[in-house]
């Protein structure tokens, strides 16, 4: 496989992610190294095509933000909303992320092997994300789909207002939101955990050690009656 | 025989100005329901306006262009500050970003059609860009909205230019809810979300707070689309130097300023009519704070908010504003509170041209409906052609009283064209009050 090197200490952003936004025929199976992010914001954004990007080192915001297809791994740390919006393909930070990881993301997995910070999944779309730490408050604030899968603790007003979104929790919660409640698991739903267990890095982990959180429902239809609980 | 006692005069009944017949109503109904009263389009109350100026065209000292023969311009650039590809547009009157969801397939397509024969631009709402939207609008701007309902990099690509929404003059601050009637399938699946449910739209953005952080978010946006799109951001008229000023120093191609007249398709009757500001109030100091920068009519400023006709086109232009946008006035081009269905708008309890229930997906319009029966009333040809033709008068409008000043561009408007019938108007829009040369707040009596 093909490995392409861009060091940011030489050559602007702007360019390396035009680049990366190269004709897919063109990039497909490429791999790609960016050297010396040093934080900066919108590293390998906008990607479509099926590439691997590593960055070697911490990211600023919005790393991998509205990811298509492509794989990206940071090698450090990520600053807010790493993998916003990202549709399809796969995230992985292997130090710890900020606020608002895989917000409103679509598709695709987002992996975090640190903590992540607050707003942690909010506004979920469909996506998956694995969070090996714990995540901050408010975190799935308003998520509508997707599965959120937390291996340590998750701070207060976990899930509130949430829609169809599933979270998985293997330690503390300090407090759920509004309408959030804890869920039987089912055998399927089991299974959606094992498996993102096992694509995560974290096959050892046994799903049953983890708890289940989702919607009440209770608060899907604007009632007169519920408006103390907002 | 008693003599007949003289008639005392009776005082006729008096009713409160305070407590009108339309604020009682809303007492009784809040006392029925114990629930506030949700609504669609703007401030209804009566605020100072652009009625409140007048042009004083040309005199002795002023020479007027001839109408119909000499030229007077009305192109527009926007977006040339950052982007590779800014748009041009054949007019300065936009149509503003309203939903799919909140309005039928049919209504985006004939907005679509009618801004794309006049040269303009159409803008998406929450819920996402519909394919009936991007193939009948030439030029179509995408909002970036804090919901991300629908929100994908596919349609940023696709879109002409990009209008990130901070807030909107109906409801500066607030969200939205779009009420499970108007959920269908089609509309929950764009948004990822259940069919049928109450759906919250939020006051703000999940990945982002503050101006500091909205500077790297256009950057983001920026990257992705490789510079090319021009990037617009949408506030609501509150502060409007302040925010105008932080929306530039974050990186915008072009500021949106609603004032509160300005539609929504659904809010509360007290939001609507109790925050924001009047656009009158809010150009000149939005033009001040470009001013100020060094960045007036580099960085564009579009308003909107009870645009009507020409006049009020020309007077927006005059003031400093670059172009306008219409929502409320582009719905009723189409056929919205249509006379035409004055019966079924009293079946609803209403009467045409005060029918605000956009909410509720029951518009006999066929416009703020995703009822499949209602949606069918509304021909997409024939209401985009009415819109075309709207637009046309509204730009020929503008066209008569700016050739009358002696301009040969609606640009050419200035202050100085104008007067204020009114205290109010005249401190709001920084011009004398007709027959002085006193601005409160400026000049001195």
């Amino acid at each position: 496989m093909e490995t392409l090197t861009f060091d940011l200490d030489a050559k602007p952003l702007r360019e390396v992610n035009q680049f990366l936004h190269g004709d897919a025929s063109s990039l497909n199976g490429k791999e790609i190294v960016i050297e010396n992010p040093n934080g900066a914001h919108s590293i390998a954004v906008g990607l479509k095509s099926d590439i691997h990007v590593t960055i070697k080192g911490h990211a600023g915001y919005y790393a991998a933000g509205m990811n298509q297809i492509a794989k990206v791994t940071i090698e450090g740390s990520a600053g807010s909303g790493v993998a916003e919006n990202m549709m399809s393909g796969m995230v992985h930070v292997k130090g710890f992320a900020s606020n608002a990881a895989g917000a409103t993301a679509n598709g695709g997995l987002l992996v975090i092997d640190g903590d992540a910070g607050l707003r942690t999944a909010i506004a979920l779309k469909g996506a998956d994300v694995v969070v090996g730490g714990s995540v901050g408050s408010f975190s799935a604030f308003m998520a509508q789909a997707g599965n959120f899968v937390i291996l340590g603790d998750a701070g207060e007003g976990l899930g509130d207002s949430i829609y169809e979104a599933k979270i998985f929790v293997r330690g503390k919660v300090k407090s759920l939101g509004a309408d959030c409640e804890e869920k039987t698991m089912s055998p399927e739903d089991r299974q959606i955990l094992a498996d993102l267990l096992a694509k995560s890095g974290y096959a050892d982990v046994s799903p049953d050690s983890f708890k289940q959180y989702g919607s009440a429902r209770t608060l899907y239809h604007f009632h007169v009656d519920n408006a103390g609980a907002y | 025989m008693s003599e007949q006692q003289p008639k005392i005069p009776q005082t006729k009944p008096r009713f409160s100005a305070t407590f009108d017949e339309s604020t009682m109503s809303e007492i009784r109904r809040a006392a029925a329901t114990g629930i506030y009263d949700i609504r669609g389009a703007g401030a209804k109350r009566k605020v100072p306006h652009f009625d409140d100026l007048l042009f004083l065209g040309a005199s002795v000292s002023r020479y007027p262009l001839e109408g119909y023969r000499e030229k007077c311009a009305t192109d527009v650039v926007l977006g040339a500050r950052f982007a590779k590809k800014p748009i041009h547009l054949k007019t300065p009157v936009t149509i503003a970003g309203m939903s799919f969801g909140s309005l039928s397939a049919n209504a985006k397509e004939a907005l679509g059609r009618g801004a794309s024969a006049a040269g303009t631009s159409t803008t998406t709402g929450d819920g996402g860009m519909t394919q009936e939207e991007r193939g009948h609008s030439s030029i179509l701007v995408y909002q970036y909205l804090p919901s991300r309902y629908g929100m994908n990099p596919d349609d940023l690509r696709k879109a002409d230019a990009i209008e990130v929404v901070i807030g909107q003059g109906a409801k500066p601050g607030g969200g939205g809810m779009l009420l499970g009637q108007k959920i269908t399938k089609r509309v929950a699946k764009m948004r990822c979300l259940p069919e049928g449910i109450d759906q919250r739209s939020s006051c703000r953005h999940p990945d982002w707070t503050g101006p500091d952080d909205l500077e790297i978010k256009i950057a983001e946006i920026r990257e992705i689309t490789d510079w090319e799109k021009p990037i617009y951001v949408k506030i609501g008229a509150t502060r409007p130097y302040f925010d105008v000023a932080l929306a530039v120093k974050a990186g915008a191609d072009v500021v949106v300023l609603d004032g509160m007249q300005g539609g929504t398709a659904a809010t509360q009757e007290v939001f609507i009519e109790h925050v924001g500001i009047p656009i009158l109030a809010a150009i000149r100091p939005a033009v001040q704070a470009l001013q100020d920068l060094g960045m007036h009519r580099k960085v564009q400023l579009i308003v909107s908010g009870g645009i009507r006709n020409g006049a009020d086109v020309a007077k927006a232009l005059a003031l400093g504003a670059d172009a306008v946008a219409i929502g409320t006035a582009a719905l009723i081009a189409l056929g919205d509170n249509d006379p035409h269905w004055e019966e079924e708008y009293q079946k609803l309890g209403t009467t045409a041209g005060a029918y605000d229930d956009w909410h509720e997906g029951r518009d006999p319009a066929g416009i703020t409906t995703q009822d499949p029966e209602l949606m069918k009333r509304l021909d997409p040809v024939k209401a985009g052609h009415r819109l075309a033709n709207y637009l046309a008068v509204m730009t020929m409008e503008a066209q008569v009283i700016a050739r009358a000043c002696g301009k040969s561009h609606l640009h050419n408007l200035e202050p100085e064209d104008l007067v204020a019938l009114t205290l109010e108007a005249s401190a709001m829009a920084k011009v004398p009050l007709a027959g002085t040369s006193w601005i409160p707040g400026v000049t001195g009596f």
